[in-house]
């Protein structure tokens, strides 16, 4: 119970901190946005227009909650829960610092893909509980995009595994020491990233919500905050792949001169602008496009990754 | 970390109950999905957590989505629902009930004689000793398994092939 009692400050300090961020996100995304199409962007509320997503949350909070007659309710209510719990449980497993992280589990990365597989039913649920044609077409979506997305994003992955020799994220961190591994594995790294953007259904990604073909896809039904907890769940996601970039990717807390927790934020921060600026940059592909893309190009890729690595430590450290 | 396991063991067995007895196929599914991350509790307490997180990403995220997307893509409606509550009759219940007791009753007595005493036989598998076993004494069932789902791979690959493109 001791062990417990001495979590409970990280845990606690591990939610606030990255649910703040995912709100203080929408408002960096925007400005971002603004400042790259040559606009402002919104900067009235507030010293930088930084009190709009306050101004935001109270609207959000005071909406109706409304659950259509025709949906099956129960589900309708579980769905938006289901991504923000497992988004929110993957960032048990990611090391912040040498010592904050929350569960420093040995089979950290399987966690990771595990919770962000579930992640796809808050997606699939929501379009088929909300009982209309719009929505299930979303959720159709989704469930085949995160589906054939997750295949090479865990492939993708291995070539660092096996570089380490774990599935722990703390010695995924401390083995990139003398060299990050966005530079053996830069292929990895590049797969890892579109599979991210997939699994977080940002654009050039977003067909499951496209807005132009399917209102709002998987959730044209929602409504207050339930619709809001699709949003947080969203930036979130960003959070999250963003920081499981810098600890697979880009040496986690490692760096000269500064605390561990700045240069991981920093390195963090880095890759979610990164995401605003490819959503602000690039146009949506059609549905056939990104599954033949998915299939025909990054799960081979992928494959060759994982071989030539495997190879390659085969030939560093052969097997006694 | 016992009654972490009882609870666990609880909610795998009740939602696999309720998997049976839902009318509407997504929430059988639904509860089925709840079960397997019972069981992957389970595992985990049980100190294999390899074994675990497969459960959740293979069974939970992956076989479980694709039933999801087919019973989507069927859209059952109220009709499906009637004929379900039809097969529920208790008649029905009888030979699957007088079956799943006589596995119960064997499993108790196994229990009683402590011959499953040792459920930690599967005690400290970190994936290195999972993985040394897969590829070492059972490499041949990993193969057949790898066979087994080539042909599955090729068969859906040529039911769903375009053949308007092919005539052009």
């Amino acid at each position: 119970m001791n062990e417990v009692a001495s979590r409970l400050p990280i845990i606690a300090g591990v939610l606030t901190m990255v649910v703040t961020l995912s709100a203080l996100l929408i408002w960096l995304e925007r400005r971002l946005l603004g400042f790259w199409q040559e606009r402002y962007g919104p900067n009235r509320v507030g010293p930088f227009g930084l009190l709009q997503v306050v101004a935001d949350m109270i609207k959000i909070f005071m909406k109706e909650d409304w659950v259509p007659p025709f949906a099956d309710k129960a589900v309708f209510v579980i769905a938006p829960a289901v991504i923000i719990v497992t988004v929110l449980m993957s960032f048990a497993v990611v090391p912040f610092t040498p010592s904050i992280v929350v569960a420093d589990l040995n089979v950290g990365l399987l966690f990771f893909l595990a919770m962000s597989s579930l992640s796809a039913y808050s997606v699939v649920l929501a379009g088929w509980a909300s009982n209309n044609k719009y929505s299930l077409l979303g959720g159709l979506r989704a469930s085949a995009q995160m589906l054939s997305y997750e295949v090479f994003m865990g492939l993708s992955l291995m070539g660092v595994v096996m570089l380490t020799g774990s599935f722990n994220l703390g010695d995924i961190v401390e083995a990139q020491r003398d060299l990050w591994f966005c530079i053996p594995q830069i292929l990895g790294f590049i797969i890892f990233l579109i599979a991210g953007l997939a699994e977080t259904k940002r654009i050039p990604f977003d067909i499951p919500e496209a807005e132009a073909e399917l209102v709002a896809g998987f959730h044209t039904e929602y409504s207050g905050m339930k619709f809001g907890m699709f949003f947080v769940g969203e930036y979130l996601g960003i959070i999250l792949i963003s920081a499981m970039i810098t600890v697979l990717f880009f040496g986690g807390w490692q760096g000269p001169w500064l605390p561990p927790a700045v240069w991981f934020w920093i390195k963090t921060f880095l890759f979610i602008c990164l995401f605003i600026l490819l959503r602000a940059a690039l146009p949506r592909l059609r549905f056939d496009q990104l599954m033949t893309f998915g299939w025909k190009v990054m799960l081979p890729l992928a494959l060759v990754n994982l071989a030539v690595t495997g190879a390659l430590v085969l030939i560093g450290h052969p097997p006694k | 970390m016992t009654g972490a396991f009882y609870l666990a063991s609880l909610v795998a067995v009740v939602s696999t109950g309720l998997v049976i007895t839902s009318l509407n196929a997504v929430h059988a599914l639904l509860y089925l999905i709840v079960s397997f991350l019972g069981v992957a509790v389970v595992f985990f307490l049980l100190g294999a957590p390899f074994i675990a997180m497969l459960e959740i990403i293979i069974y939970a995220g992956a076989i479980m989505v694709l039933f999801v997307f087919v019973v989507m893509m069927l859209n059952l409606g109220r009709q499906a629902i009637e004929q379900e509550s039809a097969w529920l009759m208790p008649r029905i219940w009888v030979g699957p009930s007088i079956l799943s007791a006589t596995l119960l009753v064997e499993l108790l007595y196994l229990f009683g004689f402590g011959v499953l005493s040792q459920a930690g036989g599967i005690m400290g598998q970190a994936p290195k000793q999972v993985s040394v076993v897969l590829l070492g004494p059972y490499l041949i069932g990993v193969e057949l398994a790898s066979m087994l789902l080539l042909p599955g791979l090729v068969g859906a690959y040529h039911l769903g092939r375009d053949l308007r493109n092919e005539d052009a």
